[in-house]
């Protein structure tokens, strides 16, 4: 009786026990993420924090002398702070209007065969590992640099030749490593501007510059600034394509300066540091996460804005 | 005399000048890839031979192969996606079919988001400190490929759950109509329908992965010698928990050892290998558009 049961209907207590384990299991699927970012966060405070008591908050933030090795070392980091953020914010300088440019081309003025050339080409550069354009940098954009540097300096005796390895060369390769980034989300920003906003301009007799100046651009506002934010996050936290090229001195940010980001202070030094300087540099790793997480929050802000805006 | 006649267009100069500038800013993408591709090609080309992607480096031997580190890709490959598929899509096949719209679906979503945003180089140090750490696994391929589930979870989340939103409703009626359990439509109906939508998600991780270091530096660590195969074979398992160099790594070390030849060879076929990728997740998302 039983076993016609089972063969037929299937027994309603087994296939109970399953629903239930299913779900169960993808409750718990579904709560990795919010485990994984929880534990991520709580390990980068855990080893992040004893450096900062054992050196002292104000010696590390506002500190600009990095010596880790010697006597009297010194773990000061604010040079390293400011690097990463004038880095990157001339990065978002020289790559936002040029991924603008380039997404009102692929949405607006691309006649269609041009579009499909671009359009893949963009998917392309997004795919090519960051190394590369290390590698790339190294071997193209720092001599250039240097030429550029013997030209500059010429009279200046007392100036420090880089080697072309300077904060320019970092900022030219972020600024193009952001571009696919700014250029696809600005671009779908651009599409999903409402067409009767078009059709309203060009009637009132504007012209097809003014109309996407004036008119389509405002309107993709808050795309725009999605694309702007994930730029910065996507440049502040590369490491590998900048930790070559930008010279790697612990140097006040000047365009010709051999300078160290966040990143590459982490990449360059974590393989041999050890006691004091490896949790300082599990510290820099903690204002590198907290940076992240405070772009994160205004992403969220934003596009919350504008979700708001599109009803 | 003022010009007003309706059939003479005026001539916008600035105009001219704006068209002007968004061609030149769309051309330099163009422009930026086929350099890189022609410079990496050029300088890549001849390093690259059969010699190259089936050896080992050797002194002796006096050979120079990157057939290590394709072993070591391959091994953070499969073992990542064997850790990340399951997670990614129960984690999205619960958000899209079993939680109820609220403030837990929100921060499941928002840690998501927040977990695509964190740069590989904090991941590696994540790995660092509690895989290689506190968990004791050292610099090995399991650390490594475990930091990197962590990565790739977020994407093939996010594409399973797109597919899954693609299923009309009328299937998981039809198919919970007729008697079908949860579970049983879910395994017979949503994931054969979605599938397109999963696999392009693992294609992009690997992608990802192929592309990471930051990440596998203070995890996978560095190693260029294939897996010894041992009498039974335990030395391939053994290799998991060794630690072994991608593909990405290896060009990174080789660069910071300025052996610029070994660097574009395998700049050369991580290209390839992108762009297989590239036309790979094109052909399924046209397939998937067919689809619908």
């Amino acid at each position: 009786m039983n076993k016609i049961n089972f063969s037929i209907y299937g027994n309603s207590k087994s296939k109970r026990t399953v629903e239930k384990a299913a779900s169960i299991i993808f409750t718990v699927c579904g709560f990795i993420a919010v485990i994984a970012v929880f534990s991520i966060s709580l390990y980068m405070i855990i080893s992040g924090t004893p450096a900062i008591f054992e050196v002292g908050l104000k010696e590390i933030l506002f500190g600009t002398v990095w010596r880790p090795g010697g006597l009297e070392p010194s773990y000061g980091i604010l040079y390293v702070i400011l690097t990463s953020i004038v880095g990157t914010f001339l990065a978002i300088l020289i790559g936002v209007p040029i991924g603008v440019m380039t997404a009102i081309f692929l949405a607006e003025t691309a006649p269609k065969p041009l579009a499909a050339i671009v359009k893949p080409a963009v998917e392309l550069l997004a795919g090519i590992p960051s190394v590369v354009y290390g590698l790339l940098g190294i071997l193209i954009l720092n001599p250039l640099m240097y030429k550029l540097e013997i030209i500059l300096f010429a009279n200046s005796p007392d100036y420090q030749f880089t080697g072309g390895s300077n904060l320019m060369s970092a900022v030219i390769v972020l600024a193009i490593m952001i571009l696919p980034t700014v250029i696809n989300i600005s671009e779908s920003a651009i599409r999903a501007v409402p067409k009767h906003y078009k059709s309203a301009s060009y009637a009132l007799g504007a012209t097809k510059i003014q109309t996407i100046f004036r008119v389509i651009l405002p309107a993709a506002k808050s795309g725009i600034v999605t694309a702007i934010v994930l730029g910065v996050g996507r440049a502040i936290g590369e490491a590998m394509a900048i930790s070559l090229v930008a010279g790697n001195g612990a140097n006040f940010p000047l365009p010709f300066n051999s300078v160290r980001f966040l990143t590459t202070a982490v990449v360059s030094e974590m393989s041999y540091a050890a006691d004091t300087h490896k949790r300082v540099l599990f510290t820099i790793g903690l204002i590198l996460f907290t940076f992240i997480i405070i772009i994160n929050l205004v992403l969220n802000k934003v596009m919350k804005g504008g979700v708001k805006n599109a009803k | 005399m003022q010009n007003n006649s309706l059939y003479q267009k005026k001539s916008r100069p600035l105009n001219i000048f704006i068209h002007l500038i968004i061609y030149i800013c769309a051309s330099l993408s163009i422009i930026l890839l086929i350099g890189i591709v022609a410079y990496v090609g050029y300088r890549g080309i001849s390093t690259v031979s059969w010699e190259f992607l089936t050896k080992e480096p050797s002194a002796i031997n006096k050979t120079v192969g990157i057939a290590g580190n394709i072993v070591n890709t391959l091994y953070i490959i499969i073992i990542t996606l064997a850790i990340a598929i399951p997670f990614g899509v129960g984690s999205a096949i619960y958000l899209n079919e079993y939680a109820k719209p609220g403030k837990l679906v929100r921060l499941i979503e928002f840690t998501t988001e927040t977990l695509s945003g964190i740069p590989s180089i904090v991941f590696g140090l994540f790995g660092y400190v509690f895989f290689g750490t506190s968990l004791k696994l050292g610099y090995s391929i399991l650390t490594g490929s475990l930091t990197l589930t962590l990565i790739i979870l977020p994407l093939i989340t996010r594409n399973t759950q797109e597919a899954l939103k693609a299923v009309p409703e009328s299937y998981r009626s039809g198919a919970l109509g007729i008697g079908a359990t949860k579970w049983y439509m879910i395994r017979t109906i949503l994931l054969p329908s979605a599938m397109p939508g999963i696999i392009t998600g693992i294609i992009l991780s690997i992608g990802r992965i192929v592309g990471e270091s930051a990440a596998l530096l203070f995890t996978a660590g560095s190693g260029y010698l294939l897996p010894k195969f041992g009498s039974y074979g335990e030395g391939l398992i053994n290799k998991v928990f060794q630690p072994g160099g991608t593909l990405t790594i290896e060009l990174y070390l080789s660069m910071e050892k300025a052996k610029y030849d070994t660097a574009f060879g395998i700049a050369f076929v991580l290209l390839i290998i992108v762009l297989g990728i590239n036309l790979l997740t094109k052909y399924l998302s046209n397939k998937l558009n067919v689809d619908k």
